[in-house]
């Protein structure tokens, strides 16, 4: 609480008498309907998807709600979330990767003839096509740096080019099945979390939150800034572990939290933490922003946009070992079709910025399960996969009018 | 018009000493054979029309372009300015004329951006509150440091980059029109500053289009005219001779102007006299 007496000096950031000070829950109510009326909607307009598709699904087949198809959904979540995971690196600096399909395609070519056909261990085979992926996009960082080369245009060669590739070293036999059986393919299929590791992951964020937060009040009241509400701190971690303890209770009444899932999540949970909490995020939102005053600032912007490529092209690599896990197969189909898309829509549908400079590691793990609950929705139904890229493309279009319309809003209402 | 070396007698050591810098841009010589120097404890206007290279001498200096020719010394040392990174680093820090601010970013992480406080773990408490120092040494008025840039008005974010020059405690300060964004307020307490940062033993260097402003700080006023040395004047200079340098000649804009007012004058009076001619 911003609890002021009259004989108590104004904190550092409270001086200023012309700017309106919300306090307390009511106030935390108050200046979040402000934000979103100014067209800063966060992972709102997701959320609200999310409800809306979930509800019509539900009510025209109640099977789509139930746990064990949500664990199945999680499973397919996992792959292609870590792909749109590397698109949000990119969204971030502005730039765009349409390989990202191709490149989780060769992966998974490579895993499979590496360890299958080559007899490599299967740790050293995908640590290779991780290797692989980053090189990819350490390539498309060089053309871009040294020759200016427009990001949609070595990509759209790279796609082409990785496919190529994933074709030819697959040869004609062009599928390499995975043994059952293997850690991998178990990883892929099978292997969930026991109900205390699950329920234990859920407790996590809350206490995170709780002990960061308790430590951030304390640091900002001894350096005499204003403090937020500890009692909203309080309200929100209980409402977080709440929701996420009944969720864990109600998958882990089928098979359970996928370990694979608990990966993604890992993964997400980490990015998020190098975005916002690291120099190398902050220069990488400054770079999206406005790339000449980062320059100017001495961040080194060649170096950003050789880490975002090399980052989003070794989440794709990882993305189609992973999918090759889950299908236990490398074949010439794989990160084909709306594999690439499907990764850049959920990024998008999320709320990472095509126009670049804002984003969040959580619409990788937001968008994924929108695309998801519409692609497994639509199986449930018995509807074609016609059905499924049409409305995936018209969720993805509805995602990105929303994106330039609150672009418009926030640049009248005067925010970022 | 008066040499240089009789009015740094009463100044700190030479901070900075250009030597024959020249910028081309394709076909257009922007700079040619520049000499400049600036010494600790001294404040030295930039002056000249547009288009006299002001701004571009401030990038070089920035490190933002790289001189076609010329040597530059600063702090005795002959230095190469390849990067941003490289100016900052020797102590040179720069507000650009736009500012050069990222408008998605906050208040915050713009006056630390490139130099934040424990990297892998950004100290945003210790960040905020250095921040705030910085914008109340300046008298700031800035609603709140967690607003992104993009909702602050023009003059806020002139200060927001201000603050950021002073950061990381620079040995020289290249300001290029700080005051044209503000108000009479802010404006004063810009030249307030200025005084500040040369009472601490820094070159400042300033460019402006505001005489008052520049007589108002200068120690020296440096003119510029289509991109050579066009002379070094005292503050109490007069304008007379201050506008001919800036334009190149004794006939030009504003000498016509005044001799056609005067004119104007001479003839309504004379106009007058003769009405009242009976």
């Amino acid at each position: 609480m911003t609890e002021q007496g009259n004989s108590a000096p104004l904190a550092l950031d409270r001086a200023d008498a012309r700017v309106r000070h919300e306090a307390g829950i009511g106030g935390a109510v108050s200046a979040f309907l402000d934000r979103v009326r100014s067209g800063d909607l966060g992972s709102l307009p997701v959320i609200v998807g999310l409800v809306v598709i979930w509800t019509v699904f539900t009510s025209l087949n109640p099977v789509f709600v139930s746990s064990s198809n949500l664990v199945n959904l999680l499973f397919d979540c996992s792959t292609v979330g870590v792909i749109a995971l590397g698109i949000v690196c990119v969204l971030m600096v502005g730039e765009i990767d349409l390989s990202v399909g191709s490149i989780s395609g060769f992966a998974s070519a490579m895993v499979g003839t590496l360890w299958v056909n080559q007899g490599w261990p299967v740790a050293l085979a995908v640590l290779a096509a991780l290797a692989f992926g980053a090189l990819i996009g350490s390539l498309y960082a060089l053309l871009f740096n040294r020759l200016g080369m427009p990001s949609f245009v070595s990509t759209l060669a790279g796609l082409l080019a990785v496919l190529g590739m994933q074709l030819y070293i697959l040869g004609s036999t062009g599928s390499i099945n995975l043994p059952y059986g293997s850690a991998l393919v178990d990883f892929g299929q099978l292997m969930v979390m026991p109900r205390w590791v699950s329920h234990t992951f859920a407790a996590i964020p809350g206490l995170a939150m709780l002990v960061s937060g308790l430590r951030t009040v304390a640091r900002r009241r001894t350096a005499n800034l204003s403090t937020p509400s500890v009692a909203g701190l309080i309200l929100r971690v209980a409402t977080i572990t709440i929701g996420l303890e009944l969720i864990v209770a109600y998958l882990n009444q089928s098979r359970g939290i996928p370990w694979m899932f608990g990966l993604f999540v890992g993964l997400v949970v980490a990015m998020n933490y190098a975005l916002t909490r690291t120099k190398w995020g902050r220069s990488m939102t400054a770079v999206g922003g406005n790339r000449e005053a980062a320059r100017r600032a001495g961040i080194k912007v060649r170096a950003i946009y050789l880490s975002a490529f090399a980052l989003c092209s070794l989440f794709a690599a990882l993305g189609g070992v992973l999918a090759a896990a889950r299908l236990a197969s490398a074949s010439q189909q794989a990160g084909t079709g709306d594999v690439n898309l499907n990764a850049i829509a959920a990024a998008v549908i999320g709320g990472t910025s095509l126009f670049g400079g804002r984003g969040s590691a959580y619409s990788a793990l937001l968008g994924i399960i929108v695309i998801q609950s519409i692609a497994s929705g639509l199986t449930l139904l018995d509807l074609s996969s016609s059905l499924r890229y049409m409305i995936t493309g018209a969720v993805l279009a509805i995602a990105v009018i929303v994106d330039s319309l609150a672009r418009r809003s926030r640049a009248s209402h005067g925010r970022a | 018009m008066i040499e240089s070396s009789e009015t740094s007698a009463s100044v700190g050591e030479l901070v900075l000493s250009l030597r024959g810098i020249s910028k081309n841009f394709g076909a257009v010589s922007a700079l040619t054979d520049i000499d400049f120097d600036v010494h600790a404890g001294e404040v030295v206007a930039l002056v000249g029309d547009n288009g006299a290279g002001k701004s571009t001498l401030v990038k070089i200096l920035a490190g933002v372009h790289q001189p076609s020719s010329g040597t530059i010394n600063f702090r005795g040392r002959p230095v190469t300015l390849p990067d941003p990174r490289a100016a900052l680093t020797l102590g040179i820090a720069t507000v650009f004329q736009d500012l050069a601010l990222c408008e998605n970013l906050d208040v915050v992480a713009n006056i630390f951006l490139g130099n934040e406080l424990s990297p892998l773990r950004l100290d945003e408490v210790a960040m905020e509150m250095r921040a705030w120092t910085l914008l109340n040494e300046l008298s700031a008025r800035i609603p709140s440091v967690r607003e992104a840039v993009a909702s602050l008005s023009g003059g806020q974010r002139q200060t927001v980059a201000i603050a950021r020059s002073l950061l990381l405690e620079p040995k020289l300060i290249l300001l290029d029109e700080p005051t044209a964004a503000l108000g009479v307020a802010q404006t004063a307490e810009v030249l307030n500053l200025i005084d500040r940062v040369r009472a601490r033993g820094l070159g400042v260097v300033m460019i402006s289009h505001n005489m008052e402003d520049v007589r108002a700080v200068a120690d020296r006023i440096v003119v510029l005219r289509l991109g050579r040395n066009n002379g070094v004047f005292e503050p109490d200079a007069s304008n007379q001779d201050l506008v001919s340098a800036i334009t190149g000649a004794s006939n030009n804009a504003v000498s016509r102007r005044a001799e056609r007012l005067r004119m104007e004058r001479d003839h309504s009076s004379s106009a007058q006299a003769e009405e009242l001619r009976p």
